[in-house]
């Protein structure tokens, strides 16, 4: 089998807590995303989608122990921390974050901020840097005129456009957006989206994009990992996971959220996630499922294939699995 | 309920050409110089009607007036004209006293119950807060109505809630902690700003059910949201928003399957949908919407209209309803029509 640009194995992470107490925040965690690929990892908040993209960054704070292999090219980057995770960090594998107002200094020149990251990993300086952060302003469809103007003269859309700019900055190969565009209105959504498809596109950029917003994810990404209390319940393409969903929160999921041209009753998904600083028992959904059944108390259904690069971690799926 | 001898057929509340402007402060050297003063004009002539019984979805990006709209529906801030009448009364008209007294009728809440809940006080002492500023009935009695809203908010059983404090709830039961405070009074009209924006997408119905289980109860609710699909699904009348005006209104169903202003139709053309297969092709405007402090001439969508001819940067269109629409579906747009 042919090795992915990134491909994540295993990942666990736990936070420390007080008195002892551990956090299982990311519970063993494998996807894998290639050049041109546009991956989704949706859950609500506190899944672990953040904390996973995070791990992948090196970017956990010290409270923070990580398990797993994370292989770039086939090369294990958490291997030995900070150590082999530094150089890739914004070389090879840059982010996006959700507040774009707090991407940027207020103080300096976007222009200076976009030259930076540049001379920081040697990638250029002087007069081809900052040639070359004018050709990344306009690349992201801001005029390179505007170099020299601060963050504050910016608007929200052209902030996440400058930070979507500066993550370009060292040339990475694989994208991480963390919901790029939850605080922004749905025509500048639309606008970024646009850009970070046509980047994936044009630049054979791999992107995870991180989100709660299963229609932005419908529309934007190819295939989709579904995360609940830590680990994927579900992932494979997009079509297969809407029009064939194989775990119950997918389902559920989908059928919670309004859309324009359904006339479908709205569901809300009764109780709430499992506390993840105790250990679960049996599967993590099955206090909300409205399919779970005597073996769901007992067992933790684990990822198990049901159809084409279909997987889904659900004991009744196992039932009508191919 | 209190008619206060009001038609009873006629809208609880009627809004009429509502103008709200924010002076924007000059430096000293400027008012020297007389420069002239500026406004930001967040609402300019809005009108339109709530009934009992019937939700209203206010809808649009964000600067184009739908929150300052709502907060002038309470006189939370003062409108520079207009009128808004509630039951029949002026409320624009009234004084501190009088309009305290009508406030028990209307209530708000708001985006983030993170924040719209004092962190201090337990649910008990949060929803029983507006009963005791209003100095309705003894502590009994303000318990039984506790309960009740609780209840009616779907926080059951309620004693389970009464002594917790907000720290110890989901995000969901916060803001029915919320909404539970705002119907303790009894009000006749609900304005709810993003309610469900902050939550989950797995307890955003709920809330949204509970909105709609209120309006079958003869309430009158007004929903501010910036999400097409939520005001499409549980709105009855949906007014799309731009720059200060109401550009389009009509029953939820028309607008979204029959939408006649260019601005409805792009917005309409970027919301996400869920199914992978349903493209849309996007018709994205280019730019964002202009400062609300020098509005454009003529219609103030034009400069970024992508159907926009000569006439629409010198006539300002009016809402009316076009050829070839339902009852009760007005367009401002002179191109509504064709």
């Amino acid at each position: 089998m042919s090795r992915k640009l990134l491909e994540v194995e295993d990942l666990h992470v736990w936070f420390d807590l007080p008195h002892h107490r551990e956090l299982h925040a990311v519970q063993g965690v494998s996807f894998g995303v290639g050049d041109g690929e546009r991956l989704g990892l949706v859950g609500e908040s506190g899944c672990g989608k953040t904390t996973t993209i995070l791990a992948l960054m090196g970017l956990l704070p010290p409270t923070a122990t990580v398990a797993g292999r994370v292989l770039l090219d086939g090369e294990d980057v958490l291997a030995r921390g900070e150590r082999t995770v530094a150089p890739h960090r914004w070389k090879s594998v840059a982010m996006v974050f959700q507040g774009a107002m707090n991407a940027f200094n207020p103080v300096r020149r976007i222009g200076d901020q976009l030259v930076e990251p540049m001379e920081l990993h040697g990638v250029a300086e002087g007069a081809t840097a900052e040639a070359r952060a004018a050709e990344l302003l306009e690349r992201v469809g801001i005029s390179s005129t505007r170099l020299h103007n601060y963050p504050h003269e910016f608007s929200g859309g052209m902030r996440q456009r400058a930070a979507i700019a500066m993550a370009l900055a060292c040339g990475p190969r694989l994208l991480l957006a963390d919901e790029p565009t939850t605080a922004l209105d749905v025509m500048v959504q639309a606008q970024i989206l646009e850009l970070l498809v046509s980047l994936a596109d044009d630049l054979g950029l791999a992107l995870i994009l991180v989100t709660h917003d299963l229609p932005v994810v419908a529309q934007t990404c190819t295939a989709a990992a579904v995360m609940y209390a830590g680990e994927i319940v579900e992932t494979g393409p997009m079509d297969a996971l809407y029009h064939d969903p194989r775990h119950p929160y997918t389902r559920l999921l989908f059928a919670a959220t309004p859309d324009l041209e359904s006339r479908d009753a709205v569901i809300s998904i009764p109780g709430t996630p499992p506390r993840l600083d105790r250990q679960v028992i049996g599967c993590p959904f099955r206090p909300r499922c409205d399919v779970a059944f005597d073996r769901c108390t007992a067992e933790r259904p684990a990822l198990g294939r049901v159809g084409d690069r279909h997987d889904a971690a659900c004991h009744a799926a196992e039932q009508v699995a191919v | 309920m209190n008619t206060n001898g009001h038609d009873a057929a006629s809208p609880l509340l009627e809004v009429e050409g509502l103008v709200v402007r924010y002076p924007i402060h000059r430096a000293i050297v400027e008012t020297v110089v007389r420069r002239p003063k500026q406004h930001v004009h967040a609402v300019s002539g809005v009108s339109f009607d709530v009934s009992r019984g019937e939700m209203v979805a206010l809808v649009g990006e964000s600067g184009c007036g739908k929150t300052t709209t709502a907060q002038a529906l309470l006189q939370l801030v003062r409108p520079d004209a207009g009128t808004v009448r509630f039951d029949g009364i002026d409320v624009t008209a009234l004084g501190p006293r009088e309009l305290r007294r009508l406030r028990r009728r209307m209530q708000i809440i708001y985006q983030d119950p993170y924040e719209s809940l004092d962190p201090r006080f337990r649910v008990e002492a949060t929803v029983a807060e507006a009963l005791v500023v209003h100095r309705e009935g003894t502590r009994e009695e303000r318990r039984r109505r506790v309960v009740e809203a609780l209840e009616l908010a779907g926080l059951s059983p309620p004693e389970l809630y009464l002594d917790r404090y907000p720290h110890e709830l989901s995000g969901g039961q916060r803001q029915r902690v919320a909404i539970a405070a705002s119907l303790a009074l009894g009000p006749d009209l609900l304005v709810a700003d993003e309610p469900v924006s902050m939550l989950d997408v797995s307890v955003r119905a709920g809330i949204l059910a509970l909105l709609d289980e209120l309006r079958d109860r003869g309430l009158a609710v007004l929903m501010i949201t910036h999400d097409l699909s939520t005001a499409a699904r549980f709105a009855d009348r949906i007014c799309v928003m731009y720059l200060g005006r109401i550009v389009e209104e009509g029953p939820a169903a028309q607008v979204i399957e029959n939408a006649r202003h260019p601005y409805t139709k792009a917005l309409l053309s970027v919301v996400p949908r869920r199914d992978p297969r349903r493209r849309v092709e996007p018709q994205i405007l280019r730019g964002e919407t202009p400062n609300p402090i020098s509005v454009p001439s003529g219609c103030r969508f034009h400069p970024r209209c992508p159907v926009a001819v000569d006439e629409c940067s010198t006539v300002d269109p009016e809402l009316r309803p076009p050829a070839g629409v339902g009852a009760g579906h007005r367009a401002a747009c002179l191109l509504a029509g064709d």
